[in-house]
C-alpha cells in the first residue's frame, strides 16, 4: 500500500506530570526503540510543571534528533499569566525546532514565520485552515473530535495548500481544559498550592459516575476521555483521503510496544484485526474508542463498516 | 379549595377543549418550536387536583382534556407541581429553570419535549391564563383572580389546600 | 469611565421584547441552527423573526447582537456564511464570533459591521485577544471568565479593544470552545453543533423516597435528595467519586450561578466596557427579572448612588451564587 508508507507516525507531547527521571527514560526508549517518524516535545497542560523538565530538553532533543527522529516543540494550550505568556513568547522565539502552536497567543507573537497547529487551535474548516496558511502556518493537527467526512474535507483543503495533517490515532482524547485545577481540588487544594499531586496520576485520576461506571480522567486542569482512542483500523482510510501525519499520545503503557504496533499495521506487515489484538494485550483493560471518528459519543467503540 | 377542583373531568372537559383551539388559533408560531413533539402525549400533573391534564399539541388533531390519573395515558413527558406553579409558568410568570432547581416542578419523559414546550409557551407575549379567562368574559376573569388568591405564592410559603 | 452597557440574552422573539422593554442596551441572539452556542429545541430566531426583532429593539434604542460564535466543520462552512448574510442584510449592529475562518469571512465581506470576539474564541491573554484585533478588526472581546479583577484591568491597558465580562448565570467551568465533554457522551458536539448536554440526550428519574436523578445519554450526572437544590445535567456539574473519594464530590463545580452585582463598580473602575448577563435558554421571567435588576444597578451607579440589587439568588442554578475567579484567584 504506497499510500500508506509515506503517512508518518507521531509521538504527541507528554499531558501528564511525569518525573524528570521518568520522562528521560521514555525518551530514551522512544529514541533507541521506536519506530515513530516526529516527537513533540514540552509541556502543553500545566505551566507549573514545566520548570521540572525543562532542563533536560536540549538533551532530549539532541538525542532524538540523532535517531534520526524529526523534534517539534509544543506550546502551552492555556495562556493567562505572566509566566505562561512569557514561556509562549520564548518559545515562538525560537529558529529551530520546529514549533507547534495550541493558542491564539502563540500565534500573535510567532507572526508569519513558520509554525504548526497544535489540537487545541480548533482548526475546524477549510476557511480557518486557509486562513493560517496565509499566516505561515506548515502543518495542522485536526481537533480529535472531528468526524471522518470532515476530515477528509479539511484534508484535501489542507493538502492542496501545501500543508501537512495530522490525526490523533491513540491515547486518551482531550475534552477539556480550565483555568481550574481539578487534580488540587480532588485533594482540597488550589492550583497555586497543589504541592503537584498530579505526579501521583501517571496516567490520569479516574472518575466514576455514582453508579460506579468510570467515565473521565482529570489531569491537572486537563479533563481527558476514560478510554483510549484507537484509529488503528481506521489508518488505511486516514492516508486514503490524504492525512500525512497520525499522532500517539503518550499512555503509561508501553509506548514502545504501541508504536510497533502501529508502524507494522502501516507497513502492513501485520493484519488489522492482528494488530487490533496486540494494542489490547499491550493495554490491558482498558476501553478503546472511535465514536467521533463516526460522528457518534466519543466513548463509543463503533466496529468499522465492512468495505475495501 | 377552589371550584375549578371539585370540577368533574366531564364538565370542564368543553372548556378545555374550547380554550386550546382558541389559543392554538391565536398563536401559531407556537407550534413551530414544538417541531417533531406536536405529536408528543404530554401529562401535566398539578399535584393537588384530582385529576391531571392530557397534553397533545398535534394542530390537525389538539388534544386537551382533563383525565383522571390512574386512566391517564403513558406519557411521552410528564410535568408536574403546584397548580398555581404550572399556571405561573404557562405565562412566564415563573422561570422553569428556578423551579425545577427548587425541586418544586419535576419533570420526566422526553426531556426535550418538555424544553420545546416550555420554550413555545414562552415565546408567547402576554398571559395565556387571562386570555383564557377573558374567552369567558367577567365570570371567568373572576374565577382567575380568585385562583390567584385562594393561592399562596411561592414566598409565602406552599400550603397544601 | 466606561459606558457599562447591559448585554442581554434573548432565546426567543418575546424574550428580546422583555429585554429591550426591560432596559437592554443591547440583546444578543442566534437562528435555530448550528451556527450558535445555545442551539437548543424551541429556541432562538427564524430570519423573518430577526427581521422584526431587529426593527422592534431599534425603534427603542437598543442594540442587536447576533451570535455566530460556534465552529463550523470542514464541508458545513456555508451554513456560517449565509447566517452572516442573512444578519448584515437584517442590519444587526455586530456579529459575535469564535471561528477564525467565519471571522475573515465577515472582516472580507461584511467590514461595515462590528466583530465582537466570543467567550468562545478563550482569548484570555493581551496577545490572543491583539491577534483578532489586528486581523480581523475585533471591536470587542468577550473575556473568559476565569480572570481576577486585577488582571482584568491589566488586560485592559494592554489591548486596543473594548472588554465585554459575565456579571450574572450560568457559570461556566471549562475553557469555552475548547470543551468536548458533551460530544463525549453524546455524539453531538457543542462547538460543532452548538449544544451542551442537548435535551434529547437527558433523562430524569425519581425514586419513591423523592431523590431525583439526573442522566445524559445513560451516564448518571448527579443524584438529588429530595430536599437538595438541583442544577443543569451538565457533566460539568456533576458529580463523581475518584480513588480517595469514595463519597461522590463535585469534582468540577457545584452548582452554582455567577452573580458579580456587588463587584459592579470595580468592574466598571477596571475599564470593563460592556456586562453581559447569560442565559438565552431561560426564560421572560428570568430575563425580566435579572435585566431590571441589573438596569437599576448600573443607573444608580453611574448617577454616583450606592446600588440596590434586588436579590436574584432565586434564579441562580442550585440556588447559589459566586464571584468566582473574578474575586480571587484561591478559585482556580
Amino acid at each position: 500500500m504506497a499510500v500508506t508508507e509515506m503517512t508518518k507516525l507521531t509521538l504527541g507531547p507528554i499531558a501528564y506530570h511525569w518525573s524528570a527521571e521518568k520522562r528521560r527514560d521514555f525518551y530514551a526508549r522512544i529514541a533507541d526503540e521506536t519506530p515513530v517518524d516526529e516527537v513533540y516535545l514540552g509541556e502543553v497542560i500545566c505551566s507549573k510543571r514545566a520548570p521540572f523538565h525543562e532542563a533536560d530538553l536540549p538533551d532530549t532533543i539532541a538525542r532524538l534528533e540523532r535517531a534520526g527522529k524529526t523534534v517539534i516543540l509544543s506550546s502551552l494550550a492555556e495562556v493567562m499569566l505572566k509566566r505562561e505568556r512569557k514561556a509562549t513568547a520564548d518559545l515562538a522565539a525560537m529558529d529551530a525546532p520546529e514549533i507547534e502552536i495550541n493558542n491564539a497567543a502563540g500565534l500573535y507573537v510567532r507572526g508569519d514565520r513558520p509554525h504548526r497547529i497544535g489540537p487545541f487551535m480548533n482548526a475546524y474548516n477549510e476557511a480557518t485552515i486557509a486562513w493560517m496558511a496565509r499566516q505561515g502556518a506548515s502543518h495542522i493537527c485536526l481537533p480529535t473530535e472531528l468526524p471522518a467526512e470532515a476530515i477528509a474535507v479539511a484534508t484535501k483543503a489542507a493538502r492542496d495548500l501545501g500543508l501537512g495533517v495530522e490525526v490523533q490515532v491513540f491515547g486518551r482524547a482531550s475534552l477539556a481544559v480550565s483555568a481550574r485545577c481539578y487534580h488540587a481540588r480532588a485533594h482540597g487544594r488550589t492550583k497555586d498550592n497543589c504541592q503537584f499531586v498530579c505526579e501521583d496520576d501517571a496516567d490520569g485520576m479516574p472518575l466514576c459516575t455514582t453508579d460506579e461506571r468510570p467515565i473521565l480522567r482529570v489531569n491537572g486542569i486537563q479533563t481527558q476521555s476514560q478510554s483510549y482512542v484507537d484509529l488503528l483500523p481506521e489508518m488505511p482510510k486516514l492516508a486514503s483521503v490524504g492525512v500525512t501525519h497520525l499522532r500517539l499520545m503518550p499512555q503509561a503503557v508501553d509506548m514502545v510496544a504501541v508504536a510497533r504496533t502501529f508502524r507494522d499495521a502501516l507497513d502492513c506487515t501485520s493484519n488489522i484485526t492482528d494488530a487490533e489484538q496486540a494494542l489490547h494485550d499491550i493495554c490491558g483493560d482498558v476501553a478503546f474508542s472511535n465514536g467521533f471518528y463516526y460522528g457518534q459519543a466519543g466513548y463509543r467503540r463503533i466496529a468499522m463498516a465492512a468495505s475495501g | 379549595m377552589t371550584d375549578l377542583s371539585r370540577l368533574p373531568c366531564a364538565l370542564i372537559q368543553p372548556l378545555l377543549t374550547h380554550v386550546v383551539r382558541r389559543i392554538a388559533a391565536r398563536h401559531p408560531s407556537l407550534f413551530a418550536r414544538l417541531g417533531p413533539h406536536q405529536s408528543t402525549d404530554f401529562l401535566i400533573d398539578p399535584i393537588e387536583l384530582p385529576f391531571a391534564l392530557h397534553l397533545r399539541p398535534d394542530p390537525e388533531a389538539l388534544i386537551f382534556r382533563a383525565v383522571p390519573r390512574d386512566a391517564a395515558p403513558h406519557p411521552g413527558a410528564l410535568i408536574r407541581g403546584k397548580f398555581m406553579l404550572l399556571l405561573e409558568l404557562m405565562d412566564a410568570e415563573e422561570d422553569g429553570d428556578a423551579a425545577f432547581f427548587s425541586r418544586d416542578l419535576e419533570v420526566s419523559g422526553d426531556t426535550e419535549a418538555v424544553v420545546r414546550l416550555r420554550n413555545a409557551l414562552d415565546d408567547v407575549d402576554g398571559s395565556i391564563a387571562e386570555e383564557t379567562a377573558d374567552m369567558f368574559g367577567a365570570p371567568g376573569r373572576v374565577i382567575l383572580a380568585r385562583l390567584r388568591r385562594n393561592y399562596p405564592t411561592q414566598e409565602n410559603g406552599a400550603v397544601a389546600p | 469611565m466606561s459606558l457599562a452597557e447591559l448585554i442581554c440574552p434573548a432565546g426567543t422573539p418575546a424574550a428580546l421584547r422583555t429585554a429591550v422593554d426591560a432596559g437592554a442596551d443591547a440583546v444578543y441572539c442566534g437562528f435555530q441552527d448550528a451556527t450558535n452556542a445555545r442551539n437548543f429545541p424551541g429556541l432562538n430566531f427564524t430570519p423573518d423573526e430577526l427581521a422584526e426583532a431587529v426593527i422592534y429593539a431599534h425603534a427603542k434604542g437598543t442594540k442587536v447582537l447576533l451570535a455566530l460564535n460556534t465552529y463550523p466543520p470542514a464541508g458545513k462552512v456555508d451554513l456560517w456564511r449565509q447566517a452572516a448574510d442573512t444578519g448584515a442584510r437584517l442590519g444587526i449592529d455586530a456579529f459575535i464570533v469564535a471561528d477564525m475562518g467565519v471571522a475573515d469571512y465577515i472582516a472580507q465581506t461584511h467590514p461595515q459591521v462590528r466583530l465582537h470576539l466570543s467567550v468562545q474564541a478563550a482569548a484570555s491573554s493581551p496577545e490572543a485577544i491583539r491577534y483578532y484585533c489586528e486581523n480581523f478588526g475585533v471591536k470587542r472581546v468577550v473575556l473568559p471568565r476565569i480572570l481576577t479583577i486585577p488582571e482584568i484591568k491589566q488586560v485592559r491597558k494592554e489591548i486596543p479593544c473594548e472588554i465585554e465580562t459575565f456579571i450574572f448565570g450560568n457559570h461556566g467551568l471549562m475553557v469555552e470552545g475548547r470543551c468536548s465533554l458533551t460530544n463525549y457522551l453524546t455524539g453531538q458536539s457543542t462547538n460543532m453543533d452548538g449544544v451542551c448536554s442537548p435535551a434529547s440526550d437527558v433523562e430524569y428519574k425519581r425514586d419513591a423516597d423523592g431523590t431525583m436523578s439526573s442522566q445524559l445519554a445513560g451516564f448518571t450526572i448527579d443524584c438529588f435528595g429530595p430536599d437538595e437544590k438541583a442544577g443543569y445535567p451538565t457533566i460539568c456539574k456533576g458529580r463523581y467519586t475518584a480513588p480517595h473519594r469514595s463519597d461522590a464530590y463535585y469534582a468540577f463545580e457545584e452548582p452554582v450561578s455567577l452573580n458579580l452585582s456587588r463587584l459592579l463598580p470595580e468592574l466598571i473602575d477596571a475599564g470593563v466596557h460592556a456586562f453581559k448577563i447569560e442565559g438565552r435558554q431561560r426564560s421572560k421571567s428570568y430575563v425580566r427579572g435579572v435585566v431590571s435588576a441589573f438596569r437599576r444597578a448600573v443607573d444608580d451607579i453611574r448617577a454616583g448612588r450606592s446600588a440596590d440589587m434586588a436579590d436574584l439568588v432565586a434564579l441562580t442554578e442550585g440556588q447559589k451564587q459566586t464571584q468566582g475567579a473574578f474575586e480571587t484567584k484561591k478559585w482556580r
